[in-house]
């Protein structure tokens, strides 16, 4: 497990094409069945309604003929195979779940539109997570029990059972509120407003990210550090500082790149929730007000494409970390190797 | 995809328990300063939930509408809402519902999990390949969403929660133990049972079981206080326990109106909800040091 060091031969460099594509193969190859299992369980969402889905939309008062023309509409009124075939082509050719049954317009355009806003907390929460942890996980692990290293350990205790709204909220009473640093919700309307705007909903983001982050970068430091190439370029006079940020770091950062694309799933979520707390118009606010008015192809469409990202974040870092490892390029199996 | 959680699994932890009973466990369970801690503060919430009707002041759904949004006072210690309903009685009775629904959700998917990981990582071949692709396709989905279109789609309230998190909480243990069972597969004592005649279902409850089982009850902790906060997410959204069944999430949702003038409405059951993440938290990194599981 303990990673080799990053520093590697050119050599070894220029013949390892192949088992970089071997990897990136294996990895395509675990992504349709995934694929299949994601269309197949969004397709299957608006199954699961108790009773009558149209009659579930319309609610009690709705005339028969309404519910009828709305089961006809969602093709409810056919057999399940072409249902689901219907459901397949439309996603093939438009790329979505169907139009929204309150705007009558493609959930596609609807999504892509909200979607920047929300990435951009994503991103945003990634990039201080990052910040916030690394250092944290480094003094940790250059200071084994000392102040640091016992705050860290009990980071993750307190930070898992956080609700990630409620962190909104009180950064909302403390930040913006009280101090007045920042707007208390929405996005603003001059051009620095949004990124400003955006910071209160990544940090609380990043509340979700951080303790599992500084837990496992804690762990991966230790391990590297009792590696064997740390004790030589130790005796070999390099300086501890030295050989932590420049040895010790870069090995740990494959892994971290890792736990950062399986933590990705989780970012989305709760930038979901934390978006509404905030009053921030992206696939959060679309979500639930697609849920207020049981437009039930957008809720579909935004669980469609958080899980196509989802996927497509994992595969492309599936393969950058084959790519980036030497020990792929040697031909050992990487980190992609495990079946599941 | 999938290199997280499920790699972590040290195929020799288990390697110190023998035949499902662990040397030392109860002793070092004893000692442990965190298991202790954690298992207090747990008992002491499970005992403030259960005597809510005792311990509560007021009535929790009693409204008052001239004696709404009070500070904290002596006669209301955490103030009253909109309704003028005395916070600390409704936050009383928030945790029996929000306590008991968390652990009645996790139960099913603990069961089908540990399952489906035996299972999978006993037999092998296709059953562990199709049990693979469905953990992959579960975990595609961010947890909120797919857990919030579930209980959108089943109706929302406590039934609507039971069927999502059975639907999508079970790939955490079937991971971590399909992990353990494929480690044990080859184990001397398994290959011995194997050959002694044992049917697999016997192989599996009576010397495969016993071994993953402790990994499996550390997730259990995690997983309670992860559904506890969904649940409680839910209820903030308007997806939860419905009104006027008193619910952390919802007081919280209830005092966001208030934010700028009356903060404590909304920051006080927060704290109950971290309090109880705290406990769980404890108890299972408690036990993970006493089982020796990572």
């Amino acid at each position: 497990m303990t990673p080799a060091p990053a520093r590697e031969t050119t050599a070894v460099r220029s013949t390892g094409a192949y088992p970089v594509l071997r990897a990136a193969a294996r990895a395509l190859a675990r992504v349709v069945p995934v694929a299949v299992g994601v269309v197949l369980a969004v397709f299957f969402l608006l199954r699961l309604v108790p009773g009558d889905p149209a009659r579930m939309i319309l609610g009690e008062r709705a005339t028969p003929e309404s519910v009828a023309a709305l089961r006809t509409r969602l093709g409810l009124d056919l057999p399940l195979p072409q249902q689901f075939a219907d459901f397949a082509v439309r996603l093939l050719t438009h790329g979505d779940t169907g139009d929204s049954l309150v705007y009558g317009t493609s959930t596609r355009a609807l999504i892509l539109e909200r979607a920047p806003v929300s990435l951009g907390i994503v991103a945003l929460a990634v990039a201080v997570s990052v910040l916030v942890a690394v250092p944290l996980a480094v003094t940790a692990a250059r200071h084994r029990d000392g102040i640091v290293d016992h705050l860290v350990r009990v980071i993750p205790t307190i930070g898992l059972g956080m609700p990630l709204f409620w962190v909104g909220l009180l950064l909302i009473i403390v930040f913006a509120v009280t101090l007045r640093w920042f707007p208390v919700g929405g996005i603003g309307t001059t051009p620095l407003d949004p990124l400003r705007s955006l910071v209160l909903p990544a940090v609380a983001v990043s509340f979700g990210l951080v303790p599992p982050l500084v837990r496992s970068l804690r762990a991966q430091l230790l391990e590297v550090m009792s590696a064997d190439f740390v004790t030589t370029l130790t005796a070999a006079g390099l300086s501890e500082r030295r050989v932590t940020y420049g040895h010790v770091l870069r090995n740990a950062a494959l892994p971290t790149l890792t736990l950062l694309s399986v933590y990705v799933a989780s970012l989305i979520g709760g930038t979901l929730v934390v978006e509404k707390v905030f009053g921030i118009n992206g696939l959060g606010s679309l979500l639930f007000n697609a849920i207020g008015n049981r437009d039930f192809p957008v809720v579909q469409g935004i669980a469609l494409y958080c899980a196509v990202l989802v996927v497509v974040v994992s595969l492309v870092v599936d393969v950058l970390v084959a790519w980036i490892d030497p020990r792929t390029r040697r031909g050992a199996s990487g980190s992609t190797g495990r079946s599941w | 995809m999938v290199s997280g959680a499920g790699a972590t699994v040290t195929p020799d932890a288990p390697a110190a328990t023998v035949h499902g009973r662990t040397p030392g466990f109860w002793r070092r369970a004893a000692a442990s300063p965190t298991l202790i801690a954690g298992a207090l503060l747990c008992g002491l919430l499970v005992v403030v939930a259960i005597l809510a009707p005792v311990l509560a002041p007021y009535d929790p759904s009693a409204q008052n509408l001239t004696g709404g949004l009070l500070p904290p006072s002596p006669e209301h210690w955490f103030g009253t809402d909109q309704l003028g309903r005395d916070i600390l009685s409704r936050m009383l009775f928030a945790a029996q519902v929000d306590l008991r629904i968390a652990v009645l959700a996790a139960a099913t998917p603990f069961v089908v999990g540990v399952a489906l990981g035996l299972v999978a990582g006993y037999v092998g071949g296709w059953v562990d390949a199709v049990v693979g692709r469905l953990v992959d396709t579960v975990i595609a989905f961010p947890f909120y969403v797919i857990v919030i279109a579930l209980v959108f789609a089943l109706g929302a309230g406590e039934t609507g929660i039971y069927v999502a998190f059975a639907l999508v909480g079970w790939v955490g243990y079937a991971r971590v133990v399909r992990g353990v069972t494929r480690s044990l597969r080859g184990a001397g004592w398994v290959e011995a049972a194997r050959g002694g005649g044992l049917g697999r279902a016997r192989v599996l409850w009576r010397h495969v079981l016993p071994h993953v089982l402790p990994q499996a009850v550390v997730l259990l902790m995690t997983e309670i206080l992860l559904i506890m906060v969904a649940v409680v997410t839910l209820g903030y959204l308007g997806l939860g326990v419905q009104p006027p069944t008193p619910d952390w999430g919802a007081m919280i949702a209830d005092g966001q109106a208030f934010v700028t003038t009356k903060w404590w409405i909304s920051a006080i059951p927060g704290l109950a909800v971290v309090s109880t993440g705290v406990a769980l938290s404890l108890v299972g990194d408690g036990l993970a040091d006493a089982w020796r599981v990572k």
